[in-house]
């Protein structure tokens, strides 16, 4: 019941904004996502590492196709429940100094996404993890293009048909493991698992569901849409986009690909490494080059990713812890790193680096929290970052020392795009207009110091994370190995 | 049947309105007649009656699709009412539409190809005289003539494939044709170009590629009240027609037919989404469009199997709610002439109402979930692939991408950032919006309880 109120909260949330006046809409958004907070917090605290899914409810839907509501919550769903619900109110307090038309709409669309998020991340029946995919892109859709940049018409179409294509693809993969479950055919987990699929099908399927989930990604060369994207959204947009949404491509990895497909991945799994490689040095390669900030954050997010879905196809155990920190570190980095590029847009009017510099002169704590988020960013030891290419350069490593020299790149490469980044905005000389550049707000300190505090306690302590995901992805491995 | 009596006589009284001067009763007298007619498909529901000799067949399954057109029907008056106020015709009007919906109920439970042949004309002939009832307008008559030549055309294909089949079986009667099929004919050959024939006049009736050229024109001349009837209550129909009389007749030739049907859906969908891309008018766009729906809704007949009487059913009630909440929208802001797209520029900005609920049913036309539009797919696709017709689904599949590429430029459009002075509609009639945001939430309903509809009939 307490995933169920999980779920419900945000959504019933989001109705709320409508009918609430324009000035204290943000207010109330803010604290029904604390809330909502509060609640994961307590979820967390009641879990038990080794108990397999809990909390789980269900009910049926469409009885007469095996469609039923089943939820719960596993050391991986809770993770990434836990990720969406710290990231909310923190992207919520970070729009407190901008001023976005149609407030209402604005927030309801942020609270809707929450909604669907922990849907996805807590749905163990497979086409109510579809219908919370779909779920998922239609708020961000929206966000992007009510209060996106100029050319938001071109690029979120492109966007949404993309996302859509991959989306498809997989309902038809889903239909037809369906139709190979024992029957009465269901979708719920349990059933998927047990589908008999010969391997030259699996193959088949591998493709269907791993372009859904490698354009969501995105995986080299699927990312076409990203960068655009990311750079034309509000910045709570790109925040949603990149520090949660794209978590439900490689948590679909994880839970509906790598146990239902077991012989599919064999067949291709190296296939898909091999891009995501490609991917690794190729974004960071054109990180490099980046006039704009933003825009090189986007192509830095591919780089990270790129790493993390190579850690989950290793099928190491290294490997998959690798890329639950990971992802939950490179979920509150990239958030980080967002909001500062807003921070610097909105005072300085521009996000070309060519034009900003001297910053750090005149506001010394943006200066060290920004450091801090860097550091995150490049995966320096005692920051949370390292903590998870840590563990996936070792589970790469595992599977093909080869691989493991090409995406072991990205932290090199990394550091040099980062810091040419940090060293073209915030020192050198000042640019004219930097004295205008004011020290922060209350509420972008606030978001600024938990961000920070949160890449350094996961950096030093990031035990309480291993020890919840062990077993679940223990089990996921097991099922693999099951099936060999 | 009761319901089939009701709306005949209904049609009767509407003629007379104008000579009795009780022209001002007609709305509530219309609506109060299709209440009754819905409730008595609800009291007759379970009850398999055959009637006439064994020509009208009401069971679940004519029941339903009984109880959705007039169900559309009655929604259709909050657009229709302002063409039953205009200053003269306005009873024929009434009238007529009456009599087609008569039509398309005789057509849906015909269990007689006789029946099935007057059903279908009551339909088509006041359809011709609707389509060309806007008659100073010059298109309006171009879309009666040219919608009169192409459907008697089509007719007469169909009566000769009528004829042929009589000629192979020795009966109109649907269950014995059966029975002579399944046994075995002596001259095969009548059979094959009996369901060819009537196939192609059922294929022109509801606008599949490649009979389709005459949709686009008609649905652009007719008045936009007309083009929604033609849409929603007689693409239904013309579905429930085709699946009835397939399905129960010819799948012992089902080899034969079937991959013509496979071939004619994917051409329908991928056409009709391609060409509507191009359309900067609404409602010549939404022509187009119904054309691909009328392609996905082939698959069910080419899947043929426990699920797609209930897939019809669902896909044919979510697209006529999608398609009625659009043309209230079109109707609305049309009324300065004005039938592009770029009507809608900047309305849901000023209006949000009308943004969000335009969304919603833009979303389950293009067939995004959760409403109804997506599960109505849902299920065709998970027929086709339970038939291991995954080609047509990748088809499918590719065309309802070209299909959110048009569909989205309407939501563009809604949002766009446009100056005060740039924009002539100013909002929409009270009635209209009723009728979106009424087809909206239903959409919404029939996107979380599918089953409700598709479970109906088996």
């Amino acid at each position: 019941m307490l995933t169920l109120a999980l779920l419900l909260l945000p959504l019933l949330a989001s109705l709320g904004t409508f009918m609430l006046r324009r000035e204290a809409v943000k207010v109330y958004a803010l604290i029904s996502s604390a809330i909502q907070f509060g609640l994961t917090a307590y979820v967390l605290c009641l879990f038990t590492g080794d108990a397999g899914e809990q909390f789980q409810f269900n009910f049926p839907w469409v009885e007469a196709l095996g469609i039923s509501l089943h939820m719960g919550l596993d050391g991986i769903s809770i993770l990434l429940v836990a990720l969406t619900n710290v990231l909310v109110p923190l992207i919520i307090l970070s729009s407190f100094r901008n001023n976005y038309s149609h407030p209402a709409a604005f927030y309801g669309l942020i609270l809707f996404m929450q909604f669907a998020l922990v849907g996805v991340f807590a749905a163990l029946d497979g086409f109510l993890f579809y219908i919370f995919w779909e779920l998922a892109l239609i708020p961000i859709w929206f966000i992007c293009l009510l209060w996106g940049g100029a050319d938001r018409v071109r690029i979120t179409l492109k966007f949404f048909i993309y996302t859509l294509t991959g989306s498809l693809l997989m309902l038809v993969g889903l239909i037809l493991i369906y139709l190979q479950t024992p029957a009465p055919h269901s979708f719920s987990i349990e059933a998927l698992y047990q589908a008999s699929l010969t391997a030259e099908m699996q193959g088949w399927l591998f493709w269907c569901f791993f372009i859904a989930f490698a354009i969501k990604i995105p995986v080299f060369p699927l990312h076409t849409w990203q960068p655009d994207t990311y750079t034309d959204a509000p910045a709570q947009g790109s925040m949603l986009l990149s520090g949660i949404m794209l978590k439900m491509g490689i948590y679909g990895i994880i839970r509906w690909m790598l146990p239902v497909l077991p012989e599919g991945i064999a067949q291709w799994g190296e296939v898909a490494m091999m891009l995501c490689a490609t991917g690794i040095v190729y974004a960071s390669c054109l990180a490099i080059v980046q006039k704009d900030f933003k825009r090189l954050i986007a192509y830095s997010s591919i780089a990270h990713v790129g790493l993390i879905t190579a850690g989950v196809f290793t099928l190491t155990i290294s490997g998959l812890q690798g890329s639950m920190v990971q992802m939950l570190a490179h979920g509150v980095n990239v958030t980080g790193l967002f909001f500062i590029a807003d921070i610097i847009q909105r005072r300085m009017k521009t996000r070309e680096m060519s034009e900003l510099g001297g910053l750090a002169n005149n506001t010394p704590l943006f200066t060290i929290l920004f450091m801090i988020v860097l550091l995150g960013s490049v995966a320096l030891p005692l920051t949370n970052g390292f903590v998870g290419e840590f563990l996936l350069l070792n589970g790469v490593y595992q599977y093909s020392a080869w691989l493991a020299a090409v995406c072991g790149l990205t932290i090199i490469l990394g550091a040099v795009y980062m810091f040419r980044a940090y060293q073209k905005v915030m020192l050198g000389e000042a640019h004219e207009r930097s004295v205008e550049f004011t020290g922060l707000a209350n509420s972008e300190k606030a978001v600024l110091i938990i961000i920070a505090f949160l890449i350094l306690a996961g950096g030093i302590y990031p035990k309480p994370i291993l020890t919840i995901a062990q077993p679940a992805l223990e089990e996921v491995l097991l099922q693999i190995q099951d099936i060999y | 049947m009761k319901a089939l009596i009701i709306i005949s006589l209904l049609g009767v009284v509407a003629m007379m309105a104008e000579v009795l001067r009780f022209k001002k009763l007609l709305l509530p007298l219309i609506a109060l007649g299709l209440m009754a007619a819905l409730v008595t498909i609800v009291m007759d529901w379970n009850s398999d009656m055959r009637y006439f000799n064994d020509m009208v067949w009401f069971n679940n399954y004519a029941l339903a699709f009984s109880g959705l057109v007039t169900l559309i029907t009655l929604l259709w008056l909050f657009i229709g009412h302002d063409y039953f106020m205009a200053e003269s015709n306005r009873a024929e009007h009434a009238a007529l539409i009456l009599f087609c919906l008569a039509g398309a109920m005789a057509m849906i439970s015909f269990a007689d190809l006789t029946m099935f042949f007057i059903g279908l004309e009551i339909l088509s002939i006041s359809l011709y005289a609707l389509a060309s009832s806007n008659k100073k307008e010059l298109r309006s008559n171009e879309a009666g003539l040219k919608y009169f030549l192409m459907g008697s055309f089509a007719t007469g294909f169909l009566l000769f494939g009528i004829a042929l089949i009589y000629g192979a079986c020795g009966s109109f009667n649907l269950v014995e044709i059966h029975t002579a099929l399944s046994k075995g004919v002596s001259s095969p050959v009548f059979v094959k170009a009996g369901v060819l024939l009537i196939m192609v006049g059922l294929l022109f009736k509801v606008s599949a590629v490649p009979f389709h050229f005459w949709a686009p024109d008609v649905y652009e001349g007719a008045p936009t009240l007309v083009t929604t009837f033609m849409a929603t209550v007689v693409k239904t129909a013309a579905f429930a027609a085709f699946y009835r009389l397939f399905s129960s007749c010819f799948l012992s030739f089902a080899e034969y037919w079937v991959p013509v049907v496979a071939v004619v859906s994917a051409l329908s969908m991928l056409a009709g989404n391609i060409l509507a891309v191009y359309q900067t008018s609404f409602k010549r766009m939404l022509a187009y469009s119904s054309i691909a729906h009328a392609g996905y809704l082939l698959m069910a007949l080419v899947a043929m199997n426990e699920v797609s009487a209930g897939a019809i059913l669902l896909y044919a009630a979510a697209y006529s709610l999608g398609s009625l909440g659009a043309f209230a929208c079109l109707h609305a802001v049309s009324q300065q002439g004005n039938e592009q797209i770029a009507a809608l520029n900047g309305l849901g900005r000023r209006q949000p109402v009308i943004g969000l609920f335009l969304s919603i049913i833009i979303f389950s036309l293009a067939g995004i979930p959760p409403v109804a539009g997506f599960f109505a797919k849902y299920y065709l696709f998970y027929g086709a692939l339970m038939e291991g017709y995954t080609w047509l689904v990748l088809l499918a599949v590719l065309s309802s991408l070209i299909g959110v590429f048009y569909y989205f430029r309407v939501i563009y459009a809604l949002f766009k950032e446009e100056s005060e002075a740039e924009s002539g509609n100013t909002g929409i009639h009270a009635s209209n919006l009723v009728l979106l945001v009424l087809t909206a939430l239903l959409s919404l309903g029939l996107g979380l309880f599918p089953a409700w509809i598709q479970g109906l009939i088996l």
